[in-house]
């Protein structure tokens, strides 16, 4: 039988979660912006803050989940530390992206979409951050890699994951 | 304070021009000599570009930098630091202009600043080591308007770009901005705007080329309570940046059309939808809206006129499909990113059913100026159907990457190798890369073909949004179809099944042939189930997605020939076709690749030549990258 | 003034003149051309539709258009000139269903759908023989078996019709297309179980999904076992919307009614007792009839506290949904139970004793046209010592396979009678199987009870229908009873949204979640859209009512001695034990 699910998120989250629907005027239709401002207070979308934001805005929560994986932006794993995002547009893709992704994962043994156990590192892949001229580009953080060398990519993880 | 009549405006645009008088004519006095404030100049401006390639390499530094120059020289009161738009020259960038005497410097660093300051603008000597060198001459070239890169350039979408300070709408006023909506207010009907529009004979540049006039007058011609202007800021195409860069250079000009599109089909809200990935743009628009709002341009009753227009933004959430407009209508929506069956087009049933007229970023930055000059001086450029010029994003292996704007007409080579500077480090050029995911690749046969909507199709690719990539010798056609082919499968909204299951389908064939296990059968496979899918699928995102492959095949038949019957890939590039291997004359012995061998398949003793065995070996290219003495060679 | 709006257009050679408006699909209906669908579903009058235009197999070719252009969804224009079969078209669409069979487990021999299957029938139309995509990866999809519902997700072809009904129809929003691209599916919330959402079981989602993704949890293995178990006694009661449907399953026209050669059949299957659901129905009627004027009585007494309308609580479906979403109301509903359980009360307390049979030699096993009544057979009010008063139940669909298992020739059978006391009925009970039906059943009581007037006119046409919300007014001496019937569970939100607002003011609401009632129910043959078969089998119990004896539930003589010998009065103590239940929050936050 079904039982009330608790919600596992702390009361400031929910409230702020509430508040932020509220600013939206608990529109559908803002639902998207809705989702843009709770992932950055978060930094995830965990089921318990969905099911609030569809009790807000009045939508099914199966439909929250349905936009929030329709959506590359939008994750319900928590983000590393370090968030690495490979270019995998066309300039760094023919300037040899594609092998930073491979050294990276490597490296760090992780998949694309994936945090290391230790949480300091997830990967993900973005086209084009406008930095075409610097191609092949890695974003660590907000920090953009330019002209990056497969050789150069453990020793900048090294440092970071020792930095802390 | 409020513009409240075109008086108002006149006299903001005269006040503001002084300041830019400065850059525009500076243009033109070819100024020979170095100005400095030691030899005579009284006031200078150092234009430093914010766009986001520059800032990634820390251009907003060298602002800092520059200004604390200034202030520790105590001349910050005779010197304007401004922060602009891309030069577009993004290869050679970070950049750094002064004004007056036109000194473009590339490559800037942070600690370059000091000395600008000093040497440049106080002694008025340039800093050569920071000058452009021409490649062919070997010359440094001071003046950006005597570069290659420049010459064959016609800057209107992007004639603010660089120029002006993006985050100050008076230097956009000054340049005649809201001029074009201030005319069409008070003297023109939304019918004659429309008509100057359709004459000018400009057409959508977001990949399809609708005439924008045409498209205006049927959003005007139906009746709707509330209706929408919708500018398409999402710009998946990956590696195109034309509509970043126009919004980050210039917002005023998107604002500006999208309220005469507003006036146009009777709209009193415009929705601006962009990628969440655009920080900068974002907070741009943001500031450029805020003023518009203050300067009564837009809001209640912009310009003592009883029209109102005001504008918000949407944010995209990384979805490519989303730049289709109905999609993009759902997504502003609220839902899932998902086309939907047209008709009804938007201008029927839009945003929230309601009439709404979808255009594109750089589509609007033109319609400012047409309504300025005049749709004859627009008409009077490009070819026969396609008017005007087109923003490219030029990048891959081309010496020059960076943001080009071209007439239409302008051929491939008179880009690739006279702005673009030849295919880099002098190799081969192989094939161009135009449209993006929905276009093809197109050879040297191709080049001198003029670019415009019509011939790139007849060639078999597309205009697109304007991404083009330039591939040397060492791109495997196969994998660069298999790239885009990858990138549509990630991005297909899975609605409907041709795309869904067929590109899927595709991709695992052509998988098989970069794994030298494809069959004959196979290519005539791809090609039949990718004219169906173009046959059969619901939006332009699954009807364009074979392109590349197909145009891959057409062109580079013998190529994929190859992959199967030889299992080779001339290119080097696709791994299960491809041995590493040290060539013993070369090699030292120093063992560095061995090290960083991630499979442990390198063996060999110290200052002896090492080996690689092949069947450890799993071709990440490691060892290669770590030689010092080129030693090792792929087959 | 009609012909300015008529549109003319090539059809494979045929001029069409069809209203503006007119979907090509349609428009080639109209002169025997049939293009081939999938996605595409439309039950004209209900709110039962999808029109996402995205399977592609109804493409057709339209001259000096690029690219094909789907059938269901493109609207005629003057002059278009269009082909359904050549062989661009053909090569196209056969094609798109190559692709869709290759993300298929094609099992079709094992598939519960076979030969029932939309896609299957594709198939055999485009003459597939080889599978040309074969060898690829598949999608990633789920599977789960609730006690109402199957579901395998490998075999959903992503037409999104059960995404369309759980949302638009019964506005449950379960069902929602999760990821994109290749590995997009339909999933129940946070793509975890039915079990684990709000799901109520109404099985529309089953009676639209066109192949083996969606179907019901099939007993009749089970069945077969008890039915050859010389320990067990099993006893039949099929329900009132059973007969206008089951013969569909044997190629009869829609709306045969079948209810003789249904009893014999279900003799010949072995049942030991052949009863009657219907009988169940008029008992229903005698105890949420006492409840509503029980309540009525109150309010006209000037009592302020009592809680009006009464709605009725025949539904299971409907119950799960009130039980999920509008815990603050729980006290609306009648609190009878379904004629179904006070079937399988009365079975196994006063006829067991009689028959001097233990409870758990005893199977009763209810026929239904419904998915929601095999979940609630499972719930724990309805079990005495874990022993449930309903056995299981099974499908009108699942009865025709067993009858087809059994040898029976169904079309030629004798027709048969019930079995006495439970199978005597009334035709009151018979109309329970259409929108409506209860509250018409409970007029005709309520309407003789209150008043001590016999009824001058039995039919009370203003509460039939297809309307998702219908009301009337009925003139109980004076008094004017105001009824509102509503199918289909969005129409029970609007209802139960103005009643949580306070606006609603009626004396009794009927609610049934699906599309017509139970006639449209998820255990009937399927319709696969055509809309003509639900308004036959309608047709067909209004007329089965007509054919009875007996048509008010109070005259049943079965149930009038029931209550002197072992229940009492109706509402009375021993009634209300067996014959009625209590809700719970089961809401998720
Ligand atoms: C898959 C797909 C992606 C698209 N992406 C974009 C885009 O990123 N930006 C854009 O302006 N138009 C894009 N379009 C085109 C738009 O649908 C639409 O035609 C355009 O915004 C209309 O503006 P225009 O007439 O000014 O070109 C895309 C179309 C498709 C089918
Ligand atoms: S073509 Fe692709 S992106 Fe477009 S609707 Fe179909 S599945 Fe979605
Ligand atoms: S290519 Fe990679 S795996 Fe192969 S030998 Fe070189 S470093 Fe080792
Ligand atoms: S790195 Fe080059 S030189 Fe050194 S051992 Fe390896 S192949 Fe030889
Ligand atoms: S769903 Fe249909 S096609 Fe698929 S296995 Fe079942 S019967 Fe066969
Ligand atoms: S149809 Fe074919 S596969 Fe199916 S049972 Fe008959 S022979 Fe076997
Ligand atoms: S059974 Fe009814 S409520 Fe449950 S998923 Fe299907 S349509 Fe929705
Ligand atoms: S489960 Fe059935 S109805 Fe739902 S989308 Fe899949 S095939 Fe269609
Ligand atoms: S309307 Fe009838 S068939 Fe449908 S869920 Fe309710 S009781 Fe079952
Ligand atoms: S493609 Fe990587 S930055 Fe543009
Ligand atoms: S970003 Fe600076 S020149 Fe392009
Ligand atoms: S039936 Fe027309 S697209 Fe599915």
């Amino acid at each position: 039988m079904k039982k009330k699910e608790e919600i596992k998120l702390a009361c400031t989250v929910v409230q702020q979660v509430e508040e932020i629907c509220d600013k939206h005027g608990n529109k559908p239709g803002e639902l998207i912006n809705v989702l843009h401002e709770c992932q950055a207070l978060h930094g995830y979308l965990p089921e318990p803050m969905q099911r609030i934001i569809a009790r807000k805005l009045g939508i099914p929560a199966s439909k929250v989940y349905g936009v929030v994986t329709f959506y590359s932006f939008f994750t319900m794993t928590p983000k590393g530390k370090h968030p690495i995002s490979v270019c995998l547009g066309t300039a760094c893709y023919v300037r040899g992206s594609e092998r930073l992704l491979e050294e990276i994962k490597r490296v760090l043994n992780i998949e694309v979409g994936e945090t290391t156990p230790d949480g300091k590192f997830s990967l993900d892949c973005l086209r084009c951050v406008g930095a075409c001229g610097l191609a092949p580009v890695v974003m660590i953080g907000e920090h953009v890699y330019g002209r990056l060398d497969v050789k150069d990519v453990r020793k900048i993880l090294d440092d970071m994951a020792n930095e802390g | 304070m409020k513009i409240l009549s075109i008086n108002d405006l006149e006299n903001l645009r005269k006040r503001a021009q002084q300041a830019l008088a400065l850059r525009e004519e500076s243009s033109d006095q070819a100024s020979e000599q170095c100005c400095g404030l030691a030899t005579g100049a009284e006031h200078l401006q150092v234009l430093c570009c914010g766009g986001t390639g520059c800032k990634a390499s820390n251009s907003h530094k060298i602002v800092d930098n520059l200004k604390a120059a200034c202030e520790e020289n105590g001349i910050a009161d005779k010197v304007d630091v401004i922060t602009t738009g891309c030069f577009g020259f993004c290869e050679k960038g970070p950049i750094v202009k002064i004004i007056p005497d036109n000194t473009f410097y590339t490559q800037v660093k942070p600690e370059d600043a000091a000395e600008i300051v000093k040497e440049h603008i106080i002694g008025g000597r340039r800093v050569e080591r920071l000058l452009y060198v021409d490649p062919k001459t070997q010359k440094t070239v001071s003046d950006s308007k005597h570069m290659d890169f420049y010459r064959k350039q016609m800057r209107i979408a992007l004639r603010n770009c660089g120029l002006i300070d993006p985050e100050n709408i008076e230097e956009y006023i000054a340049r005649d901005g809201y001029q074009g909506i201030a005319n069409a207010l008070l003297n023109q009907t939304p019918e004659e705007v429309i008509e100057i529009i359709k004459a000018s004979g400009l057409r959508g540049r977001g990949g399809a080329g609708f005439p924008t006039g045409m498209k205006w007058g049927f959003a005007r011609g139906y009746d709707a309570d509330e209706k929408y202007v919708v500018c398409n800021a999402d710009e998946g195409d990956p590696g195109a940046f034309m509509d970043r860069s126009i919004m980050e250079g210039d917002p005023n000009s998107v604002i500006e059309a999208m309220t005469v599109c507003g006036y146009c089909i009777n709209a009193h809200k415009g929705l601006i939808y962009i990628r969440a990935e655009y920080p900068l743009a974002v907070n741009r628009l943001k500031i450029a809206i805020k003023q518009a709002r203050e300067y009564g341009l837009l809001g209640k009753r912009i310009l003592g006129t009883d029209f109102d227009f005001d504008i918000e933004i949407r944010y995209g959430a990384g979805a490519f499909v989303c730049g289709e407009e109905t999609a993009l209508i759902h997504s502003m929506e609220g839902k899932r990113g998902e086309p939907t069956l047209k008709p009804p087009f938007p201008a029927e049933a839009g945003f929230n059913m309601k009439p709404t007229n979808v255009n594109n970023v750089e589509t609007l930055a033109n319609v400012p100026i047409i309504l300025t000059k005049g749709a004859d001086w627009f008409a009077s450029i490009g070819t026969e159907k396609s008017k005007g010029t087109k923003v490219f994003a030029l990048a891959g292996k081309i010496n020059n990457v960076g943001l080009i704007e071209v007439p239409m007409g302008t051929t491939l080579r008179e880009i690739i190798y006279d702005i673009g500077g030849g295919v880099k480090n002098g190799k081969e050029f192989k094939a161009v890369q135009t449209g993006g995911p929905s276009g093809g690749c197109l050879t040297a046969k191709h080049l001198d073909t003029p670019i415009d909507y019509e011939h790139l199709t007849a060639a078999g690719s597309m205009m697109g949004s304007g991404g083009m990539i330039v591939m040397d010798e060492d791109d495997c056609m196969v994998s660069v179809a298999k790239f885009y082919l990858e990138f549509t499968c990630d991005e297909s909204c899975g609605k409907c099944t041709p795309c869904r299951i067929g590109n899927k389908r595709m991709l695992e064939i052509l998988t098989r042939i970069t794994e030298g296990k494809g069959t004959m059968e196979d290519l005539d496979r791809l090609k039949e189930l990718g004219e169906i899918i173009k046959d059969t699928a619901l939006c332009g995102l699954g009807q364009t997605s074979p392109n590349p492959v197909l145009s891959t095949i057409n062109n580079f038949w013998d190529e994929y020939v190859e992959h199967v019957k030889q299992h080779t890939c001339r290119a080097k590039q696709c791994k299960a076709l491809v041995t590493y291997s040290i060539e013993a004359s070369k090699c030292k012995g120093c063992g560095a690749c061995a090290r960083k061998c991630p499979a442990n398949a390198i063996m060999g003793d110290m200052r002896k030549p090492h080996i690689i065995n092949p069947f450890e070996c799993i071709r990440c290219g490691m060892c290669k990258s770590n030689c010092r003495f080129d030693a090792i060679s792929v087959y | 003034m009609e012909e300015k709006n008529m549109i003319t257009l090539t059809i494979d050679k045929h001029e069409v003149n069809v209203p503006a408006g007119t979907m090509l699909l349609d428009a080639a209906k109209t002169v025997g051309i049939s293009i081939p669908t999938l996605c595409h579903i439309d039950l004209e009058g209900t709110c039962v539709q999808n029109m996402p235009a995205s399977c592609r197999i109804c493409v057709v070719e339209i001259e000096g258009r690029r690219n094909l252009a789907p059938a269901c969804a493109t609207r005629v224009t003057p002059g278009m000139v269009v082909h359904t079969n050549s062989a661009r078209v053909i090569r196209a669409r056969k094609t798109v269903a190559e692709l869709m069979l290759s993300d298929h487990p094609n099992d079709c021999l094992t598939c519960p759908k076979c030969s029932d299957c939309e896609l299957q029938r594709l198939v055999m139309r485009f003459n597939i023989r080889q599978m040309p995509y074969n060898g690829g990866e598949q999608s990633e999809r789920k599977q789960e078996l609730t006690p109402a519902i199957s579901r395998n997700m490998e075999k959903c072809v992503y037409c999104r019709r059960c995404e369309s009904v759980c949302n638009n129809v019964q506005s449950v929003g379960v069902l929602s297309a999760i990821r994109r691209g290749f590995n997009t599916t339909i999933a129940p919330t946070f793509d975890k179980m039915f079990t684990d959402t709000n799901c109520t079981y109404c099985g529309q989602c089953v009676a639209v999904c066109p192949t083996g993704a969606l179907t019901e949890h099939d007993y009749t293995n089970q069945l077969m076992d008890d039915l050859t178990n010389p320990d067990k006694v099993v006893v039949a009661q099929p329900a009132p919307a059973v007969r206008v449907a089951l013969g569909e399953e044997f190629g009869m026209k829609p709306g045969t009614i079948v209810t003789g050669k249904m009893a014999t059949a279900l003799r010949d299957l072995g049942f030991d007792y052949v009863f009657d659901t219907d009988f169940g129905a008029d008992l229903t009627i005698m105890e949420e009839g006492t409840e509503i004027l029980g309540r009525l009585n109150k309010f006209l007494a000037g009592d302020k506290d009592v809680k009006l309308p009464v709605m009725t609580s025949c539904c299971p479906a409907w119950v799960n949904f009130y039980e999920h979403e509008f815990p603050d109301l729980l006290e609306y509903p009648s609190t009878a139970k379904s004629p179904a359980q006070m079937f399988g009360a009365v079975a196994k307390t006063y006829w067991a004793e009689k028959m001097g049979i233990p409870r758990e030699k005893l199977v009763v096993v209810s026929i239904m046209p419904c998915l929601a009544k095999k979940y609630e057979c499972g719930r724990d009010e309805f079990k005495v010592d874990g022993n449930p008063d309903v056995d299981y139940s099974i499908s009108t669909r699942e009865l025709g396979r067993l009858i087809k298992r059994a040898n029976i020739d169904f079309a030629n059978l004798p027709d048969g009678d019930f079995d006495s006391p439970l199978g005597e009925s009334t035709g009151a009970g018979a109309i329970f199987a259409n929108t409506g039906g209860v509250m018409e059943a409970a007029l005709r009581t309520v309407y003789e009870v209150h008043t001590g007037k016999t009824l001058p006119h039995l039919e009370f046409n203003e509460v039939r229908g297809l309307e998702g919300i219908r009301e009337a007014t009925i003139d109980l001496n004076g008094f004017e009873l105001k009824v509102c019937i509503a199918h289909t569970l969005s129409n029970a939100r609007k209802v139960m949204e103005l009643l949580r607002a306070g606006k609603l003011n009626y004396h009794v609401v009927e609610v049934m979640a699906c599309p017509g009632g139970c006639i449209g129910g998820a255990g009937q043959p399927y319709h696969h859209g055509n809309i003509e078969i639900l308004k036959a089998r309608a047709a067909a119990v209004y007329r089965e009512d007509e054919g009875k004896a007996l048509r008010k539930s109070h005259e049943n003589p079965d149930i009038q001695k029931l209550y002197k010998d072992f229940l009492g009065e109706p509402c009375g103590e021993k009634a209300h034990h067996l014959l009625h239940t209590h809700y719970f929050d089961k809401s998720i936050h």
